[in-house]
């Protein structure tokens, strides 16, 4: 191949620029603490959990194609480990205790459930959250008869947007890598059709697991990180259904072709439920659901996808306006068609002809 | 363009500072409103207790202040009218609740922030109150813990008993009647999977067994459950003549459905949250009578029921029996300490809140020196089509128990 010294070239430089451009964006990110007042910088704590949170649902769900809803029950599970074990052990002790917790859990429901395909998935998924917090309402109830956790720990809102910062970055490397990986392909081909996978020789159980753990880990994660949030938590705080939905509305808007299409569908949307919130404060939900409709029906490609239409349109020829002209062109086009003859009866009977009697020089 | 509007706001600043520096008395312009804030949950699971319990009493006391000319703050020797200025709808999430606080604090700098509704939500909003020192009533909130808690953060104030109160006003009753053999030992107990069942089945079910009581039923249902009838047919067939359910106010109202339809009749039947609600006796009206619940209220005290008719009639909700009226109460406490402060500054209106009780407010008498009101009502009971405190029987205006719960 000729041009591949120069296709290399033109990469590498791209990489370099991809590289150059986000370095210089997480370090602008890096000093929004000093900037902004307490709100706007929980507001940014708000963006970036979302957004390690899309980003880690899109590793699993964009390439295996199963909508899962079991975000909450990950980052409820890292929540609440952080809550439980942070009386006994130092706070990045329970960070990565939450990680295990919650790469087992991953483990443990990957392999007994995604031999489950679609709708049965779904809900499997979204139960799995509910199931856990029920499991936790009554162990606090029947074993600690005392329900909601203290978490009083030296970790502010500052060192909880660092961290879920540079979680962010790591997220996204990941996703990175893994669209350049062996897995990352083989995820591509399930996605596409799962038996040409099987036939082709990928172990598509373990490619799946694997996948739902490494996404799990990062919910877990951002859960654990957030914990130190509040300094009282309960089960009900922790797993709480919605993120699982909105995560999914998230990266439905933002798109899931790119890599970076869900910071497209977290921003807008999570500005949007702040503006609802505090200027239309009735009318939250409401507002809200017609939203979750205009994408679900306008936006199936999302931001993303819209971006890419009108960047490709903008790339067109220019077509001449047509005026009043186009219309008056056009029926002059239409009256002066040939005209259809009708065949009639003698058509019909022409073509049952042709059935039972071909003509010699047509091939039946 | 730019210049000139600086300069001008210059030359108005110093003209400012002049005149301050001339006239020290009126140290700074009266504002044209007290301005209020709070984030609480209009959507989600929690937007039936807030809007039943605390924001009907919100909107009076803002009507009531304003239909008197506002608060007279001394400060300013004038009397300044209430505003709400932000309202925000916490969607009944907790992340969302603790950042629109931030927001009200820090952002929109109101004078004062009103508390969020549940017990879990004020115990998470606590230490922002603390940490930019807004007095915190947090009206519908209650922990066992609550003496260490008001030490850690310094604007905070309990109202309501401590779950341990309410379990021992119940017994007190309970005993009266087990003690002259009218009543058996057996207890059916039910909880809502919640901190606030978990805590009550606890402090409820540690206190019966001290005074010599049997549980033979004691079960947990889901948060939010559709259906209580195996819970009621458990009851039931326990042989208990107890039935104490620690409830959230949806499944209040379904166990006693469940519990007319089944026929069930214990001689006594207690159900927690929601009893005391205005609806509770709209809803089963002559069958509500001698139902037990948490809460309790003295409609006789000087005030209180010309509070009723008038959040009837200004916000269209009559007020529960048990929270409301005290959440009324918290901030004529709020408005009184202002007048007396006679400033706006949160840092004396605090201090005043604590040292300058008592307060006389719709709930009688109530001095917060402490951060935690001691003596409130742990039980009532539905008295002739209104919700009556009746234990502890201490307290003043306490009504004769109604023994047994007549059939429904």
């Amino acid at each position: 191949m000729a041009a591949s010294a120069e296709d290399r070239r033109r990469r590498r430089t791209r990489t370099a620029a991809a590289i150059g451009a986000l370095v210089a964006l997480v370090a602008v990110l890096a000093t929004v603490p000093l900037l902004t007042s307490d709100y706007q910088l929980s507001f940014m704590v708000n963006v970036m959990s979302y957004l390690v949170l899309t980003i880690a649902w899109a590793l699993f769900s964009g390439t295996t194609r199963l909508v899962s809803l079991a975000t909450s029950a990950f980052f409820g599970i890292g929540m609440y480990t952080v809550a439980m074990s942070i009386k006994i052990l130092p706070l990045y002790a329970s960070f990565a205790l939450a990680i295990v917790v919650g790469a087992a859990v991953a483990l443990v429901v990957g392999v007994l459930t995604l031999r489950l395909s679609g709708m049965f998935f779904v809900i499997f998924s979204f139960g799995l959250s509910e199931m856990i917090r029920e499991l936790m309402v009554w162990w606090e109830i029947n074993q600690t008869h005392t329900m909601g956790r203290y978490v009083y720990v030296p970790f502010d809102t500052t060192m909880i947007y660092e961290h879920l910062l540079g979680l962010a970055v790591v997220v996204f490397l990941v996703g990175w890598l893994l669209r350049r990986s062996r897995l990352g392909i083989a995820l591509l081909v399930i996605g596409e059709d799962e038996t040409v996978a099987r036939q082709v020789g990928i172990n598509v159980p373990f490619t799946k697991v694997a996948i739902f753990i490494v996404s799990a880990m990062f919910m877990t994660l951002t859960g654990a990180l957030m914990a130190p949030r509040f300094s009282f938590i309960n089960p009900n705080f922790a797993f709480n259904p919605l993120v699982s939905f909105v995560v999914v509305i998230m990266a439905l808007l933002g798109g899931l072709q790119k890599l970076w299409a869900p910071v497209l569908g977290v921003i807008p949307l999570i500005i949007l439920s702040e503006r609802l919130q505090t200027q239309f404060p009735f009318w939250y939900s409401v507002l809200l659901g017609l939203v979750f409709m205009v994408i679900v029906y306008f936006l199936p490609r999302g931001v993303t996808g819209l971006l890419e239409d009108i960047w490709k349109a903008l790339g067109r020829p220019l077509a001449l306006p047509r005026g009043f002209t186009g219309p008056l062109l056009d029926a002059w086009a239409w009256l002066s068609r040939p005209i259809f003859l009708p065949r009639g009866l003698a058509g019909i009977i022409e073509e049952r002809w042709l059935k039972i009697m071909p003509r010699a020089n047509e091939k039946r | 363009m730019h210049t000139q509007w600086r300069r001008a706001m210059a030359a108005a600043a110093l003209a400012a500072f002049g005149t301050l520096a001339a006239l020290p008395v009126h140290a700074a312009d009266a504002p044209n409103s007290i301005r209020i804030g709070y984030a609480i949950s209009l959507s989600g699971v929690n937007a039936q207790g807030a809007a039943t319990t605390t924001l009907p009493g919100y909107d009076l006391w803002v009507h009531d202040v304003n239909a008197q000319g506002g608060i007279f703050v001394k400060e300013f020797n004038k009397k300044i009218p209430v505003e709400v200025v932000a309202k925000y709808d916490d969607t009944s999430s907790a992340e969302t609740m603790l950042r629109l606080e931030e927001k009200l604090m820090t952002e929109d700098k109101v004078d004062f922030v009103l508390p969020p509704w549940s017990t879990g939500f004020n115990l998470a909003a606590a230490p922002i109150f603390a940490k930019y020192g807004y007095p915190d009533l947090a009206v519908t909130a209650n922990a066992n813990d609550e003496e260490q808690l008001v030490k850690q953060f310094p604007t905070l104030f309990f109202f309501l008993n401590q779950p341990i109160h309410f379990g021992q006003a119940l017994i007190e009753v309970l005993n009266k009647y087990k003690n002259s053999g009218q009543l058996n030992n057996k207890i059916a107990m039910v909880s809502v999977g919640d901190q606030f069942g978990a805590e009550m089945s606890a402090g409820f079910g540690a206190g019966l067994k001290a005074s010599g009581y049997d549980i033979v039923l004691q079960k947990s249902y889901p948060l939010g459950a559709a259906d209580l009838t195996n819970e009621i047919k458990e009851a039931k067939a326990s042989g208990a003549d107890t039935f104490i359910a620690a409830s959230y106010p949806p499944d209040t109202f379904m166990l006693t459905g469940t519990a007319i339809t089944q026929g069930y009749n214990p001689k006594i039947f207690y159900t927690a949250v929601g009893t005391a609600f205005a609806e509770y006796g709209a809803n089963f009206k002559k069958k509500a009578q001698g139902v037990m619940g948490i809460g309790g209220w003295n409609p006789a005290l000087p005030g209180a029921m010309d509070y009723y008719k008038r959040q009837l009639a200004v916000t269209g909700h009559a007020p529960d029996g048990w929270a409301s009226p005290v959440t009324y109460a918290s901030l004529q406490i709020l408005q009184q300490a202002i007048e007396k402060a006679g400033t706006l500054d949160r840092k004396k209106v605090l201090d005043t809140i604590v040292n300058g009780g008592p307060w006389q407010t719709i709930s009688g008498p109530i001095d917060l020196k402490t951060h935690i009101v001691e003596h409130q009502w742990g039980a009532g009971q539905w008295q002739n089509g209104q919700f009556v405190g009746v234990s502890p029987t201490d307290m003043p205006g306490v009504k004769p128990f109604i023994f047994p719960k007549p059939s429904w």
